[in-house]
């Protein structure tokens, strides 16, 4: 089976103009959505305590509203259905600091008498831990994203490196645009996909400047865009299966991984979608108008060859006692 | 077909994988096997604080105690004894002792001691401040390991995280009733004192307020049993649990359970002579700040053993032996962070991820057979091959699988034919472009080599920063993840490579690119 025959190449290029112009308002728009509903940061980073409880029936959550008012600890509590009726979260921003008795004990005694129930799980951050959680997350990201750039110029070429960070800033900003606009709980988890989506978003980017790269050098040809337009067409076979094959299992993780993966399973499947697109519309694009110097290029290629040649050169001389 | 050394690599791979994985599948006693996280067996992660403030008060306090044990013993007369929470003070009814104080302070660690006529005043420099902070936390680490560890739960994991954090966790807590006991095990103070009680004020212990009692060097205590019930003890103790050697739970003449300990040496000597002194008089047995009985002393107690009796549960006895056996707590401990799993969600999430697992790789599995025919069955081998070899690799290092490592498993079966896509892509355009079969295979590995190791190494990049800044359950997605991509590069790029080298004659023969490769020609 075959999606793409190698026959023609598209004109991807010649497309990018209303690709930037989409991405930018795909971007703008995540900002202003970010800007106004803000993210909806969960117990890891915000602190608080979440506790997740499940009846042998429909769970009575009017009725449990009316058992936590009695304590003023609950103060600023919501209950909210969590993967099927029987099952609900509690979540609050308060913590407490005993050993023995802590929230969840509380929690749990105070919902006594609104049926059978079992408290699965009960998450107590304190705000220490949660803004220092909230920093290594900050760091991690920012790391990842130095790590990344680094590896990038060395193996390719400043301004590859340039154009694949801003593809992934722009597939950051949308994922998170979608995570504040359906209103997921930003949590860890929700952080290890943002950092996933860098991976895959660069693992396509680089199969496609590598791509990129190999056409600079072994054609004559001058002219970027076309360059550009003959690689992306030539990887577009394998950018659309990886992204499928990929996308099939993050969907699946999404529809029967669990109520407790679902953050991560959404963050991801706008992720991929979002980085697929980008390494093609997006990182692509912005190599051509940093004008990416074909020409140049070549004579630093040539220019390093020489001396690697010069230098087996010498060290055949050396090896053969002619020195 | 021919043997290369692909393919033998990827054959011991296989073997390894099969192996080391098997017990981790087929749960055998025998054994390395896959640890499962917390969010998925089940148990308790706690982060734990240390209140190291009160460690140095309560060295302070121990202090003043054998201050006062050896002006008694001395027969030096002190005088408005006082101490907060870093110093001690006193004068002296006569300053001839000031030598003879001065050279027992003098044998105080890390103390400041001023002699200034009559008053003296001793304090803890700051060094040692920060020590007594230190052993404070290295000694709350000691006492919980040594708590749990007699507690008979499997592999508690008790460790300092940071400068003054310590992490607990414990793996396998079933029921509510064994984490609360488990809890309060571990925050337990376990803080043993025999005190004097103040005979000749104990008549007035009702009209007496708080601030009174300290204002004669005492303290009100209530009884463990019924509050209502209050003692007036001398704030010093005679002697306290730091002099214990064991306490072992038993039974009195009523079969009703009770604590026996034993003190060491020094604490029976101190002991003995103060019960010889007071006979007639009550001695408080007071634990955690509660008393448990204040028995008249009836004549002098050698041998250095007592009894602690209180109405309590015999797990209840039990678990209090434990706490006093390893020694109390120097410092409080408070909650900081904690993550409790029922066993129950831990199942229902190993249920649904392997759902999610198995789904994804049905529909990868299958879409590779339709679109690459028997590249994509090479493939497959290549990514099954990887399943098998990931379970053998943590297996072998003692990784944890979490619920996001198993969500990285599955990631990694999505990204893991990549490099497969990537190489078969490149074979199928050199035959296009009218290569031998050899050329075709040698050169769609080594074009497509350099791709998929860049783009492998930035995700490691990743996964490297997500493992040393993640906490708990992420860095087991970034294990897995991590081990998935080297994985991935062993069975997709060297084993698939064997494979073809090895049928490369017979597809040659067989000259049919549609059967091979999925493509017309």
């Amino acid at each position: 089976m075959e999606f793409f025959k190698y026959t023609r190449t598209f004109n991807f290029m010649g497309k990018s103009k209303i690709a930037i112009v989409f991405s930018i308002l795909l971007v703008l728009s995540s900002y202003v959505v970010l800007a106004t509903k803000g993210l909806n940061y969960g117990v890891d980073f915000a602190g608080g305590t979440v506790v997740q409880v499940k009846y042998d029936k429909p769970a009575p959550i009017d009725e449990m509203r009316a058992k936590l008012k009695s304590n003023n600890i609950f103060d600023g509590s919501s209950i909210s259905e969590f993967g099927s009726p029987q099952e609900v979260v509690i979540r609050m921003k308060t913590t407490t600091g005993s050993v023995t008795t802590d929230i969840g004990d509380l929690t749990r005694k105070s919902l006594k008498g609104t049926g059978n129930y079992e408290v699965r799980r009960v998450d107590i951050v304190g705000p220490k831990v949660g803004s220092e959680l909230k920093e290594k997350g900050i760091m991690s990201l920012v790391l990842a994203v130095m790590g990344i750039l680094i590896y990038v110029a060395f193996r390719f070429e400043w301004r590859f490196a340039v154009a694949s960070v801003v593809a992934l800033v722009h597939d950051v900003s949308i994922s998170l645009g979608a995570i504040s606009l359906v209103g997921i709980d930003v949590n860890l988890d929700v952080l290890a996909a943002i950092l996933t989506i860098l991976g895959y978003s660069l693992n396509d980017t680089i199969i496609v400047f590598d791509r990129i790269r190999e056409g600079i050098t072994n054609s004559r040809n001058v002219n970027l865009a076309e360059t550009i337009n003959e690689s992306i067409t030539r990887t577009l076979a394998r950018t659309t299966l990886t992204s499928l094959t990929t996308f099939f299992v993050v969907f699946t993780l999404f529809m029967f991984g669990g109520e407790i993966i679902h953050a991560f399973a959404f963050t991801l499947l706008v992720g991929i979608v979002v980085g697929t697109y980008s390494s093609i519309f997006v990182a692509s694009p912005i190599l051509l108008w940093f004008g990416f110097d074909v020409k140049n290029y070549h004579v630093k290629l040539a220019d390093k060859a020489k001396r690697e040649a010069e230098k087996n050169k010498m060290r055949a001389q050396f090896e053969s006692g002619v020195m | 077909m021919k043997l290369n050394y692909r393919i033998v690599i990827f054959a011991l791979a296989i073997v390894f994988g099969l192996v080391f994985s098997m017990p981790s599948i087929l749960q055998t006693q025998e054994g390395k096997k896959v640890t499962l996280g917390l969010d998925l067996q089940g148990g308790l992660y706690m982060l734990l604080g240390v209140k190291t403030d009160e460690a140095t008060a309560s060295r302070i306090k121990s202090i003043a105690a054998s201050i006062k044990h050896f002006s008694e013993k001395k027969d030096i007369l002190v005088d408005s004894f006082k101490f907060n929470k870093n110093s001690v003070s006193f004068a002296l009814l006569d300053t001839d002792d000031s030598k003879t104080i001065k050279e027992f302070l003098g044998k105080v660690d890390g103390a400041k001691v001023v002699v200034d006529g009559e008053h003296v005043s001793l304090s803890l420099t700051p060094t040692e401040i920060q020590k007594t902070k230190k052993q404070a936390v290295d000694q709350a680490i000691e006492t919980i390991r040594n708590r749990l560890d007699q507690f008979g739960l499997t592999e508690p994991i008790v460790a300092r995280q940071g400068k003054d954090k310590i992490l607990v966790q414990l793996a396998g807590i079933k029921t509510q009733e064994e984490e609360q006991r488990a809890r309060e095990l571990i925050s337990r103070a376990a803080k043993l004192e025999l005190m004097a009680v103040d005979e000749d004020r104990a008549g007035r212990i009702n009209s007496m307020s708080y601030a009174d009692a300290a204002s004669y060097g005492d303290l009100i205590l209530e009884d463990s049993n019924n509050p209502q019930i209050k003692y007036l003890v001398h704030e010093i103790p005679i002697l306290d649990g730091g002099m214990l050697t064991n306490a072992s739970m038993g039974f009195d003449k009523n079969n009703r359970p009770l604590i026996n300990f034993s003190l060491n040496a020094e604490g029976a000597e101190i002991f003995g002579d103060f019960t010889g002194k007071n006979v007639g008089k009550r001695l408080a047995v007071v634990l955690d700040g509660k008393v448990y009985s204040a028995p008249n002393i009836n004549e002098r107690i050698g041998g250095g053993s007592g009894q602690i009796s209180g109405s309590y549960t015999v797990m209840q006895a039990k678990d209090l032996a434990i706490a006093l056996r390893s020694g109390a707590l120097l410092a409080p401990i408070y909650l900081m962070e904690k993550r409790s799993v029922g066993p129950s969600l831990g199942a229902d999430s190993i249920k649904a991820s392997m759902v999610a697992l198995i789904g994804g790789f049905v529909l990868v599995i299958g879409f590779m057979l339709v679109y690459y025919r028997m590249a994509g069955v090479i493939a497959n081998i290549a990514l099954i091959a990887n399943l098998f070899i990931i379970l053998a690799v943590m297996a072998l290092f003692g990784a944890t699988l979490t619920l996001p490592g198993m969500a990285g498993i599955v990631l990694t079966v999505g990204m893991a034919v990549d490099a497969n896509v990537i190489i078969s892509e490149r074979i199928r355009e050199l035959i296009y472009q009218g290569n031998s079969m050899h050329k075709a295979i040698e050169d769609g590995y080594s074009n497509a080599m350099r791709a998929i190791l860049d783009a492998n190494i930035t995700t490691l990049i990743a996964a490297v920063v997500l493992y040393v800044y993640g906490t708990g359950a992420i860095k087991g997605f970034a294990i897995t993840m991590s081990i998935g991509i080297l994985a991935s590069m062993l069975t997709a790029i060297l084993g698939t490579h064997g494979i073809y080298q090895m049928l490369e004659s017979k597809i040659q023969k067989s000259k049919n690119n549609r059967f091979w490769f999925g493509i017309k020609g």
